[in-house]
């Protein structure tokens, strides 16, 4: 699956990783809703890590669209709230 | 794939809303003539430039700075040598202040000097998609049926539209941070200007703004532990108890040791 970090790039991830991500992405959601700043950056970290290491960066002459876009890397947990979850969302 | 984002959180699952907005329709995109992607990258190069430019600016306010905190030490030493220990304290208090601002001028030319490589990055990786969009097309267009062919090219004009939209959002986000720099150091610049002063003996008794506003920046102890060293300095051997004062008599005895043991 291609997962990209906006700002940053695209990755394309194994798919049997999903589970792996899901639970990193999940850690960093409950931090954000509980506006815990420190616990969300470092979880965020961590799901970036992942993304970064497990999956390989698609190359600048392929051109796919992404499965799913992580918010850049500088996101700022007021942003992370507001533009990322709830309004303004596309689900799915 | 459905039954995965069904399970995915919302940071995950969700594509940006912003990204979305600026991702371009794929059947839109595909409209878009090489010419339109190309003005694209042009945008991106000016956002280049903007960046470059302020960073200069930066520079340069800092170069200004590091005159002026020199300018200020020798200022103090004078007013000091005159008796006029007010006077030396506020240029002190003045030279601390441009010192923060010097340290703060320092990270932020750091930050740009960032933001410049990743948008160069990004420019050529946004170029080498560009140029591989068009040469796609024309394989696909000549390889496939029709109908084919156009969901084909609309699968790469999405990867095309999506890493446009990205570039985009990288730009605007770099863009804003150099916005509030720029806001602050013309802040910063007017503030000066407000309290510049060439001739130290213009200065009244009076405090204006900016002497409050670097008042406040400056921590009282390291003004005074700096006045107290210029004292000493200024005082020479004639102050006994200036640390410096005994620091060059020592070093004076040392240095023709040192320099025996050169010789040796």
């Amino acid at each position: 699956m291609i997962v990209r970090i906006a700002t940053e790039g695209q990755y394309d991830v194994s798919d049997e990783d999903t589970a792996d991500l899901n639970r990193l992405d999940n850690e960093a959601v409950s931090a954000c809703e509980a506006s815990d700043e420190a616990g969300f950056r470092a979880a965020f970290d961590r799901l970036l890590d992942y993304v970064r290491t497990k999956g390989t960066l698609v190359a600048d002459d392929e051109l796919f669209g992404s499965d799913m876009i992580l918010p850049p890397p500088d996101v700022s947990l007021a942003e992370a709230g507001t533009e990322f979850q709830g309004e303004g969302l596309i689900p799915g | 794939m459905p039954g995965l984002s069904g399970r995915m959180s919302t940071v995950v699952k969700a594509k940006i809303s912003k990204l979305l907005d600026r991702a371009e329709d794929p059947s839109e995109t595909l409209e878009y003539s090489y010419q339109k992607q190309i003005e694209l990258l042009q945008n991106v190069k000016k956002g280049i430039a903007d960046v470059v430019t302020s960073k200069k600016r930066l520079q340069l306010q800092e170069e200004k700075y590091q005159q002026q905190v020199v300018k200020l030490d020798t200022q103090a030493r004078q007013a000091l040598a005159q008796g006029n220990e007010e006077l030396a304290r506020t240029a002190l208090e003045r030279k601390n202040g441009l010192q923060t601002e010097l340290q703060s001028l320092d990270s932020q030319i750091a930050q740009l000097e960032e933001q410049q490589e990743q948008m160069t990055a990004s420019e050529q990786k946004l170029r080498a998609k560009i140029e591989q969009f068009r040469s796609k097309k024309e394989v696909i267009k000549a390889q496939y049926s029709a109908a084919e062919a156009q969901v084909k090219i609309s699968e790469a004009a999405t990867g095309v539209g999506e890493e446009m939209a990205d570039v985009g959002l990288a730009m605007q986000r770099a863009l804003d941070k150099t916005e509030n720099m720029r806001a602050r150091a013309g802040a910063v610049q007017e503030l000066e200007a407000a309290g510049t002063f060439e001739d130290l003996t213009q200065l009244g008794s009076g405090e204006d703004d900016i002497d409050r506003q670097l008042k406040s920046l400056s921590t009282g102890s390291e003004v005074d532990s700096e006045l107290a060293k210029m004292k000493a300095e200024l005082g020479g051997g004639a102050a006994p108890a200036g640390e410096l004062g005994a620091g060059a008599q020592t070093t004076g005895g040392e240095g023709a040791g040192a320099g025996q043991g050169q010789a040796q």
